[in-house]
């Protein structure tokens, strides 16, 4: 116990100087790539890590950052403020004290004069779309921060040609995603949604005694994707005494690694004949695009459940449809589908032994507003040319 | 009032141990000789097994997965030396006097035994089995599991997937309380109270509340969670999990009084008894926005009739009493509730007794 808190304290601290120190060399474990398995060929701006100076919560809190005079205030484009996908009115306060917001709407009103002021992109809920025509009428552009971690959105290529940063949210985003990870597993081994609609059915005269469900004490987890999401779901499953093992293009520390009990699979065929929960915590990347297919999933324990919180295309969809109805796996829980939502007759939907939530990972008032704060300090920081919390690298 | 308890006890023991004499003595008597227990449901294979192959015993069995009917109850029991009961089983004094002065043990299949009439048991000597620590890590794991999917609107969110409203995204959409850098309060400090607590650690967790008679600084220190008297723990807590045993003193613990005085976006979980907590108090409270959402898997009466308003709530999640509803744990439970029972039957020492 008193490890793992020690660790969570200096990780931040020991990350950043051993990833500035191999800077170039080592991945930032924010974001964790499993390339062995080129399955398909996709555009490469998929690919991507995040920059070495990515370190822990350091630097992230937008308070921090120095408050600048009004007249200074660099241009942020935004959608808009409210409605479906534009930025939470409650988070419009925090953002107005550093920046001077213009939305889409006024942008395109007074492309002119506007588009001197622009310094950076605020992106909610992938919007705006950004595009060629938008970067070329942008030409003091210097960042797009992203609210969120995935990036598959933007195609980093394109905006790098620009000499545009890129950045993301990994540290706002953990905690709360690592959360439903847990939740989905324990969901799924209890039978919950099952046991909700016994205990509300006009049917139910008694509980059955032998209406039974699955522990995951004891059980093992495997983790493929060990990244600082990865990491924080292994923290959180061992205190459930469960058996951790992991995938990861790279091995981590032996400290970090005993601080959760996690054990190392070199190959992820070990992990997936072994684990009771598989858990999906990669990037969306080319070589990660249906990291699980049907020979995968066949190498997955008959009663076997797997766990997706990453992105919906890391799955072979077509695949975990046969093995669901085959019994191949015994179950599935999803935060995330390809496409989101599904489309409403998708197989899929029609399952017992999965379930589904339209990817709340990150739907936390906490997480939400934490991710605004990081997107603020990424943006700082590329303006003041100070190092970037989180940064977005295309490869 | 020590003495007499003492020597009936031993008077149990000298009777219990001149029985096994007899069956060591005639072990050919078909059966005949062998003390009769009762068993009121069908029960996982693990106790059943221990039941049969000790050879100690007689065993009479209610063969279904349904609860035993009181009339078939009362019947069945006259002349047991044994009961081996679940928490459907209310043991009074009607069931004691209808089972007779033969009845010398009852072992229940459960944690909890608010089902027992503990005074009765007391008068007349007989001693209580019950099950706990086995199931302690299959209800602290259930007890997180409605906690997130409670806090995480699950329920909501999956039927939202599969039916509604996904694709018409608004920016708080089904968002949730998280636990990061949270304080969590637990009512009732035991066993499965802190092995809640240990789970919930790593969460990011930043701070632990109890409450209860007293300070337990055995379970406590190393969490460490701080004693705190219940109004203090409804004010500071983001979620309040309730892990007492249902008692006279906690029975409705859980009412208006503590509800008005948690947050408005706290969180209620309950997975010890039903009767700790006053429903209409609850349904006010969430109507209300008093709190924000409420988790329970116990309830008063189980089933809840299906037109009871809590169950038109989306802020209310409700689960079947299922926190020891695993088949390891079931098994384990069985197992004990069996070996508790035996080692009534020959006067020996319980592995869990509960103490009258």
């Amino acid at each position: 116990m008193f490890s793992v808190k020690a660790f969570s304290l200096v990780e931040a601290i020991r990350l950043a100087t051993s990833c500035s120190r191999l800077a170039g060399r080592l991945i930032h474990p924010a974001v964790c790539h499993v390339h062995h398995w080129t399955k398909r060929s996709m555009d490469s701006r998929w690919s991507y890590r995040t920059g070495p100076n990515s370190t822990g919560r350091a630097g992230i809190s937008a308070p921090q950052t120095k408050v600048m005079a009004k007249q200074e205030r660099p241009g942020l484009l935004i959608l808009e403020i409210g409605g479906v996908c534009g930025v939470l009115e409650g988070h419009v306060e925090l953002l107005k004290k550093q920046f001077h917001l213009i939305t889409m709407k006024e942008f395109l009103k007074n492309k002119e004069s506007l588009s001197e002021k622009i310094k950076s992109v605020f992106i909610y809920e992938c919007r705006p779309v950004i595009d060629q025509e938008l970067l070329q009428s942008l030409p003091h552009l210097k960042v797009i921060a992203n609210s969120g971690v995935g990036v598959d959105h933007l195609d980093l290529k394109l905006v790098s040609s620009f000499g545009v940063k890129v950045t993301n949210t990994p540290h706002a985003v953990s905690d709360s995603t690592a959360d439903i990870g847990m939740a989905l597993m324990l969901a799924s081994a209890r039978r919950l949604v099952e046991g909700c609609q016994i205990a509300v059915s006009p049917q139910t005269e008694r509980f059955a005694a032998d209406w039974l469900a699955d522990e995951v004490t004891g059980a093992t987890l495997g983790i493929i994707g060990m990244g600082s999401i990865g990491y924080k779901v292994a923290k959180r499953a061992k205190a459930f005494e469960m058996k951790i093992l992991y995938h990861n293009r790279n091995q981590r520390k032996e400290e970090e690694e005993q601080a959760v009990g996690a054990h190392y699979c070199e190959k992820m065929e070990d992990l997936l004949q072994q684990s009771d929960f598989v858990m999906l915590v990669v990037n969306l990347t080319p070589q990660t695009h249906r990291l699980i297919g049907k020979r995968e999933l066949e190498l997955m324990k008959p009663t076997a459940t797997l766990i997706n919180i990453c992105r919906g295309a890391v799955v072979d969809h077509d695949a975990l449809v046969d093995a669901l109805q085959n019994g191949i796996i015994k179950a599935a829980a999803l935060d995330v589908t390809y496409p989101e939502p599904l489309p409403r007759d998708h197989p899929l939907l029609k399952l017992k032994n999965i379930i589904i939530t339209p990817h709340i990972g990150t739907a936390t008032v906490q997480a939400t507003r934490m991710m605004t704060e990081e997107a603020v300090a990424n943006i700082q920081a590329v303006l003041n040319g100070l190092p970037i919390p989180s940064e977005v690298i295309p490869q | 009032m020590g003495t007499l308890c003492h020597l009936r006890r031993l008077k149990t023991r000298l009777v219990s141990d001149f029985h096994s004499w007899c069956t060591l003595q005639a072990p050919n008597a078909g059966g005949k000789l062998l003390p009769r227990i009762y068993v009121t449901r069908r029960i996982p294979p693990d106790g059943m097994k221990i039941l049969r192959q000790s050879g100690l015993c007689n065993i009479e069995q209610w063969d279904s997965d349904e609860p035993v009917p009181r009339s078939e109850l009362l019947e069945k029991v006259a002349g047991i030396r044994g009961l081996y009961c679940l928490l459907t089983e209310k043991i009074d004094a009607e069931v004691l006097d209808a089972a007779g002065p033969s009845l010398q043990v009852v072992s229940t299949m459960s944690v909890g035994y608010d089902h027992m009439s503990l005074e009765e048991l007391k008068k007349r000597g007989i001693r209580l089995g019950y099950t706990p620590d086995v199931l302690t890590e299959a209800v602290a794991e259930l007890t997180v599991a409605l906690l997130l999917a409670t806090s995480r609107r699950l329920l909501e969110a999956v039927d939202e997937a599969k039916n509604g409203g996904w694709g018409t995204w608004k920016p708080l959409w089904m968002c949730g309380y998280g636990l990061t850098g949270s304080t969590v309060g637990i009512l009732g400090l035991g066993r499965i109270g802190a092995a809640v607590m240990a789970r919930l650690k790593p969460f990011g967790v930043k701070r632990f509340l109890y409450a209860d008679t007293g300070p337990r600084p055995d379970m406590a220190t190393k969490i460490p969670a701080e004693f705190v008297p219940l109004d203090e723990l409804a004010r500071h807590s983001d979620f309040i999990v309730v892990c007492c045993a249902l008692t006279p003193e906690t029975k409705g613990i859980c009412g208006n009084s503590l509800f008005s005085r948690m947050k408005d976006t706290a969180i209620f979980i309950n997975t010890s008894r039903g009767g700790v907590v006053n429903q209409e108090d609850l349904y006010q409270a969430l109507v209300n926005g008093q709190i924000a959402a409420a988790g329970l898997d116990v309830t008063e009466p189980e089933p809840l009739p299906t037109d009871h308003p809590l169950f038109k709530l989306k802020t209310c999640v409700i689960l079947p009493h299922i926190a020891s509803a695993t088949v390891a744990t079931r098994n384990a439970m069985a197992a004990l509730a069996a070996s508790n029972l035996l080692a009534g039957l020959q006067g020996k020492a319980m592995g869990k007794e509960v103490p009258l």
